[in-house]
């Protein structure tokens, strides 16, 4: 169970991950906010409370992994690495610098705590099945979580993976879908629908969680009941918002990887600290 | 002469690695009885895993798998192993260049019947352009063997190229092997054959051919086509006035491809090159009569070293 400090320091992580994603974006060049803000909170659970992992030994044999299947949300992972300490927050100033250490997408030879190549949707369940199966047969406890987007859901292979999870019983892996309902191009229901999520994993053989996404609470139970689980993967079906926690972001594919100008930098970063202050006067 | 099969070979030398090393693991496509890859699941069934008829899924797995430190081998017919997995290559192994071998079976025009879409006239086009990628591709049994004894060896991703059907053995299993060996089958010769798989042996046959009129053909065997070493093909074509290239492949991206690429700019000789014309496979009887359609025989090796010899004579 989570206590009150330990939600507090979650729920600081995801604003400091939101505020860095901003940073990150900076003016005048695409950034993948929406999907990045989406995911805010539930990376901020995994790195800042569930997961068992060494900044200062990022290849710990006994770790468990993160994998981002969905790789435009790097910026989301990028940050919370850095609030982790395995590399310096000062760093994330130069996310997309040529042969720089933050690449668009994930990297695992280039930046540490990086567990996989993504980018081309789809693929990181299937590695998630990969590494799953590799920890089962070492013995070790390590679990193995994938995030993936709503959108990615039509890459026939994360079907594929999801076969093999449960072909395989593999409860040691835990997938996290953010859905935010829209995709580059719009909403989800209107582009190309495949709805619904949760009743596609239930039958795909595997025990599905469905909760907010952006409630700390809610997520961190749901992952501690993916642990009860036994003999099949676990997806948690997150409902989340696209670009949760920057306003005029929020719910629309506009942002999806979207260009701020220089009002609306300032714009969000001043809306991330108006958050902060509510917070903390009211939380 | 002694014919064997490299699949047989392929099955037999994953159960001798993994009686070496306990990370080496075995991953399939519902093809394990054809690839061979069946042995090692008898030998060590919690270390195979069948991943159903999904190579996509497969081939990024084995990656996952290489990321706890395993040696993963996936197998499945050649077209499947690369085209129809290209993208999990990719992203998934080449670009961060993980530890995972894929062996791409019934290569070439070796399964006969099947036809074009089980034909790979692609593989090695498609394997070589990947950065980090090692290819390979065995002229026989024997060299099939010392092929994945070396692939665990060495850290990165590598693609062997098997053929189907038995074929004559034309290596010492005695000589150690070692990944980017270039070797001279039949060392003299006014003009060099640079051939892989089974386009040595048929060298061999063209090279009798010559004899007879008085036309010394050298026979070289490239088995690994990535990395090709340029210094290496400069010294074995010095003395030679012209060189013919040949695979069983599409002329465009494979061997013929990388020796011009290695060459450019260093050594100016006529060459032609024998592979598949630009277009699918299709079905037939037999190997034999395949490799006839398509111009891959002796004869075609004889006679296109006969025109370099006419036009380079002195």
């Amino acid at each position: 169970m989570l206590d009150s400090n330990q939600q507090a320091r979650i729920e600081d992580l995801a604003w400091k991950i939101r505020y860095h994603i901003i940073e990150m974006t900076g003016v005048g060049k695409a950034g993948h906010i929406g999907g990045s803000c989406s995911a805010a909170d539930i990376v901020a659970a995994l790195y800042g409370w569930k997961m068992k992992h060494d900044p200062q030994n990022p290849h710990w044999p006994e770790r468990d992994r993160f994998v981002m299947s969905k790789g435009h949300a790097a910026l989301a992972q990028y940050a919370a690495l850095a609030a982790c300490g395995y590399f310096p927050e000062a760093e994330l100033r130069h996310v997309k610098k040529l042969n720089g250490m933050l690449q668009g997408h994930p990297d695992l030879r280039r930046t540490p705590g990086i567990e996989a190549n993504s980018g081309s949707l789809g693929q990181g369940l299937s590695i998630g099945v990969g590494m799953a199966l590799g920890l089962r047969l070492d013995h070790l406890e390590s679990k193995v979580f994938v995030m993936l987007g709503d959108g990615e859901l039509a890459e026939g292979q994360v079907w594929e993976a999801a076969m093999a999870a449960a072909n395989f019983k593999l409860d040691n892996l835990v997938g996290l879908l953010d859905c935010n309902r829209i995709q580059a191009t719009g909403e989800i229901a209107q582009r190309f629908n495949t709805y619904p999520f949760t009743e596609k994993w239930q039958a795909f053989g595997w025990q599905v969680i469905e909760i907010d996404g952006h409630d700390v609470a809610a997520v961190c139970a749901a992952l501690e009941q993916a642990d009860q689980v036994s003999g099949r993967p676990t997806m948690i079906v997150a409902h989340t918002v696209k670009g949760k926690g920057i306003p005029f972001a929020e719910n629309t594919a506009a942002y999806h990887n979207g260009i701020l100008t220089e009002d609306l930098y300032r714009q969000a970063l001043v809306d991330l600290e108006q958050k902060r202050r509510d917070e903390t006067c009211c939380g | 002469m002694l014919w064997l099969n490299q699949r047989k070979a392929y099955g037999e030398s994953l159960v001798r690695l993994g009686r070496q090393n306990s990370r080496v693991v075995v991953l399939e496509a519902d093809l394990g009885k054809s690839t061979m890859s069946c042995f090692f699941q008898d030998a060590f069934p919690e270390r195979y895993f069948e991943m159903g008829i999904a190579e996509a899924n497969m081939i990024a797995t084995a990656a996952g798998l290489s990321l706890t430190g395993k040696i993963p081998f996936a197998g499945s017919f050649a077209v499947f192993a690369t085209g129809r997995a290209y993208d999990q290559i990719r992203t998934s192994i080449c670009i961060p260049g993980l530890n995972v071998k894929i062996c791409g079976s019934s290569a070439g025009l070796s399964d006969f019947g099947d036809g074009s879409t089980h034909q790979s006239i692609d593989d090695l086009a498609l394997m070589r352009v990947l950065p980090n990628m090692t290819v390979l591709s065995p002229v026989d049994a024997v060299e099939t063997e010392k092929m994945v004894m070396a692939m665990a060896e060495h850290d990165g991703p590598v693609y062997l190229r098997v053929c189907r059907n038995d074929l004559p053995v034309l290596t010492d299993p005695d000589v150690p092997w070692q990944i980017g060996q270039i070797t001279e089958v039949k060392p003299d010769g006014d003009i060099a054959l640079l051939a892989t798989g089974v386009m040595v042996s048929l060298g061999l046959e063209a090279a009798e051919q010559l004899a007879r009129e008085g036309i010394r053909l050298k026979v070289v065997n490239i088995s690994t086509i990535k990395p090709l070493d340029a210094d290496r093909l400069v010294e074995v074509l010095r003395g030679c006035r012209a060189f013919v290239t040949a695979e069983e492949h599409s002329v465009i991206g494979g061997l013929g491809s990388a020796v011009h690429e290695a060459l450019s700019g260093r050594l100016n000789l006529p060459s032609a090159m024998i592979g598949i014309a630009d277009q699918f496979g299709t079905s037939a009887y037999n190997w034999q009569e395949l490799l006839a359609h398509y111009g891959l025989t002796s004869e075609a090796i004889a006679k296109a070293a006969m025109r370099l010899d006419r036009e380079t004579a002195r």
